[in-house]
C-alpha cells in the first residue's frame, strides 16, 4: 500500500477498511472465546472472560471411556469407514466416467450433481423408516454405509474432476503393452490420483465428523453414539451446570477436524474446492 | 481405447462394473428413500398404533392436512424468514463486504480475517450451537457486554429466538460466501477498475457498475448453494432452541423431525420432507443450469 502515502483520502479509506475488518473479525471471535476460556477456567461460567486460573481438571473429568474415548472411537469407526468407502467407490466410479465414452455419462453426472444439492435432512425420515423395517436401526455398519452414500455424489464429482486432470497417454501406453484396465487403474492411476483421493477422504471425514443429525436419528444405544451425539447428550444433561467440562469436551471433539481441515486447505494451496462442507 | 472397446457385450459390461458399488449405494440409500418419501406421503404410514400394522393409501390427505395445518404454514414462513435473513441477506451481504474489505489488504491482515471467519465455519454445528447458547444466555457474554453500557440482562434465546438462530447461522456460514466471493474478486481484472477510476468514477460507482456485474455468476451460484444449505439447517436450531419457545423457531426441518420421529406420524412428517425436497430440488436444478459445468460434455 505505497499508494496510500500519496493520497490522504486513500489513507483514510484504508484506515476505515482496516477498522471495519477489525470490528467484524472481533465479532466472529468473541463467541468462540468462551469455548477456549471456559475449558481451562477452574470457575468456568457461560461468560467469556479471561480465566481466573489455569486448570486441566475439566479435560481430566471428561477424558473417560464413557464420555470421550468410546464416542470418539465410534466417530472414527463411522467417519473413517465412510471416508474409505467413499474414496474407493468414487475412484471406481470416476474411472469409467472419465475414460470411456458412455451413452449415459451425461445424465449420470447431472444426476450426481443434482444429488449434491439435495438436503440430507429431508431424506432422514424415509431413511429412518427404512432402517426400522430392515432391522438396521442402531447398526453402526449400516449408519457408516449411509454416511458414505451421502458423501458419494460430491466424492464422485470431485474424483472425476481430479481424474480428468491425469493424462490418459500413460494408460494408453500401458494398454498397448498388454496391461488390463484394472492393472492400469491399480498401478498407474491410483498413485497419480493419491492427492485427490486424500482430499476426498479428508473432506468426507471432516463433513461426517461434524454431522449430528444422521447418527442422532439412526443410532440409539449410548455405547454406539459418536462424539457428535455424545457431546450433545452431555450438553442436554449437564449443559447448564458443568460449563467447563462441556467446553473441554467440545474442544476435544472439535480440534481433530480443525487440524484436518487446515491440512487439506494447505495441500490444496488456497485453491478452494470444499464447497458445502460441514453439513449438519 | 481400441484395446478396451474390442470384445463385445461382455467387455462392455466389464467396463461398467466399477460403477456398481457407487450405484448400489446411491440406489439403496438415496434414490430408494426418495421414492419411498413420495409413496409414503400418500399413505398413513406410522411407527406405532393401528396405522403401523395396516398402512393404507390415503391419497392427498396428508397434503390437505399439511396445507390446512397452521403449524405447517408457520414453519414455512419461519423457514423463509430464516433463509432470507441468515442465508440471503446475512451470509451473502456480510460475505461480500468481508471479501471486498479484505481485498487489496496486506497478506497478514487477510490471513487473520480468514482464520477467524473460517474458524467459525470449521467448528462442528453442535459446538457452534453451544457457543451461541453461551453467548446469548441470561448469564452469557452478550449481556456482560451490554451490561457495561447499562442494558438490562435478558435471555436472548427466549426474547428473540429467531434473531438468535439467524445470528448463529450467519456466524457459522459466512466463511463460505466470503471465500467464494474472494475467489471471484481475484478474477476481476484490475485494469478495468483503474480505467473507470481514471474516467472519474467514484469507489461505489466502480463497485456497482464494474465489479458486481463481473461477479454476477459467482453471486448466483453462491446464493443457490447457500439457499440449499440454509433450508435444511436442523442441528444449530435444535441445539439452541429446539424449535421453541412456543414454536417460534420451528422451521420445516424441525417440524419434520417433531412430527415424524417424536410423534411417530411418518406420513405427515414425510409430506413435510417432500415439501422440503421439492423446494430444494427446484433450487438444485436452477443451480445446475446456472453452473452449466464444462465438465459434463
Amino acid at each position: 500500500m505505497t499508494r496510500s502515502v500519496s493520497s490522504p483520502s486513500r489513507a483514510a479509506a484504508s484506515a476505515a477498511a482496516h477498522l471495519a475488518l477489525a470490528v467484524l473479525a472481533a465479532a466472529f471471535l468473541v463467541p468462540l472465546l468462551w469455548l477456549v476460556f471456559a475449558a481451562v477456567d477452574p470457575r468456568a461460567s457461560l461468560r467469556a472472560r479471561p480465566p481466573s486460573g489455569l486448570t486441566l481438571d475439566h479435560f481430566r473429568a471428561v477424558l473417560t471411556p464413557e464420555t470421550v474415548f468410546v464416542p470418539v472411537g465410534n466417530s472414527l469407526l463411522l467417519c473413517g469407514g465412510a471416508a474409505l468407502v467413499t474414496v474407493a467407490a468414487s475412484v471406481l466410479a470416476a474411472y469409467p466416467l472419465s475414460r470411456y465414452t458412455l451413452r449415459f455419462r451425461r445424465p449420470f453426472l447431472y444426476t450426481v450433481l443434482f444429488a449434491t444439492g439435495l438436503p440430507l435432512t429431508a431424506i432422514m425420515v424415509p431413511v429412518y423408516s427404512m432402517f426400522v423395517q430392515a432391522g438396521l436401526l442402531d447398526s453402526r455398519f449400516a449408519t457408516m454405509l449411509f454416511l458414505a452414500a451421502s458423501s458419494l455424489p460430491f466424492g464422485i464429482w470431485l474424483t472425476k474432476n481430479f481424474l480428468d486432470g491425469v493424462p490418459v497417454e500413460l494408460e494408453e501406453a500401458a494398454w498397448v503393452d498388454g496391461a488390463s484396465a484394472w492393472q492400469s487403474l491399480r498401478f498407474l492411476v491410483v498413485p497419480l490420483l493419491a492427492p485427490g483421493m486424500a482430499v476426498v477422504g479428508v473432506f468426507t471425514l471432516v463433513a461426517t465428523w461434524g454431522n449430528f443429525f444422521v447418527p442422532f436419528i439412526l443410532l440409539k444405544s449410548p455405547d454406539r453414539l459418536p462424539a457428535a451425539v455424545r457431546v450433545y447428550t452431555f450438553f442436554d444433561q449437564y449443559g447448564t451446570v458443568r460449563y467447563g467440562e462441556l467446553a473441554a469436551f467440545s474442544l476435544v471433539y472439535t480440534l481433530p477436524v480443525v487440524v484436518l481441515y487446515l491440512a487439506v486447505s494447505r495441500a490444496l494451496g488456497g485453491r478452494f474446492a470444499l464447497g458445502g462442507a460441514m453439513k449438519g | 481405447m481400441a484395446a478396451v472397446t474390442a470384445g463385445g457385450p461382455r467387455a462392455a459390461a466389464l467396463r461398467l462394473l466399477p460403477l456398481a458399488p457407487a450405484v448400489l449405494l446411491l440406489l439403496a440409500f438415496f434414490a430408494g428413500p426418495i421414492v419411498w418419501t413420495v409413496w409414503a406421503s400418500f399413505t398413513n404410514a406410522a411407527l406405532t398404533g393401528a396405522a403401523a400394522a395396516d398402512t393404507r393409501f390415503v391419497g392427498f390427505a396428508n397434503f390437505a392436512r399439511l396445507l390446512a395445518d397452521p403449524a405447517f404454514l408457520d414453519a414455512t414462513v419461519l423457514t423463509a424468514v430464516f433463509l432470507l435473513a441468515s442465508g440471503v441477506v446475512g451470509q451473502t451481504a456480510l460475505g461480500l463486504v468481508l471479501a471486498l474489505l479484505a481485498r487489496h489488504r496486506s497478506a497478514p491482515v487477510r490471513g487473520a480475517v480468514t482464520v477467524v471467519v473460517v474458524g467459525a465455519w470449521v467448528v462442528p454445528e453442535v459446538v457452534a450451537g453451544f457457543v451461541w447458547v453461551a453467548f446469548l444466555e441470561r448469564e452469557g457474554t452478550l449481556n456482560a457486554l451490554l451490561g457495561a453500557v447499562g442494558a438490562a440482562p435478558q435471555n436472548w434465546l427466549y426474547t428473540a429466538p429467531m434473531l438468535a438462530v439467524v445470528l448463529a447461522n450467519v456466524w457459522k456460514g459466512t466463511a463460505f460466501s466470503m471465500m467464494t466471493y474472494a475467489a471471484g474478486l481475484a478474477e476481476v481484472p484490475t485494469d478495468l477498475e483503474e480505467a473507470a477510476r481514471v474516467d472519474g468514477a467514484g469507489r461505489l460507482q466502480v463497485l456497482w457498475h464494474v465489479v458486481l456485474p463481473l461477479l454476477r455468476r459467482t453471486l448466483a451460484t453462491t446464493l443457490l448453494l447457500v439457499t440449499l444449505q440454509t433450508v435444511q439447517v436442523f442441528t444449530l436450531i435444535y441445539v439452541m432452541t429446539a424449535g421453541g419457545p412456543g414454536g417460534r423457531t420451528t422451521t420445516l426441518p424441525l417440524l419434520m423431525y417433531q412430527e415424524a420421529l417424536r410423534f411417530g406420524d411418518l406420513g405427515y412428517g414425510t409430506a413435510v420432507a417432500l415439501a422440503l425436497l421439492v423446494v430444494a430440488g427446484l433450487f438444485s436444478a436452477v443451480y445446475i443450469r446456472a453452473l452449466r459445468p464444462e465438465e459434463v460434455r
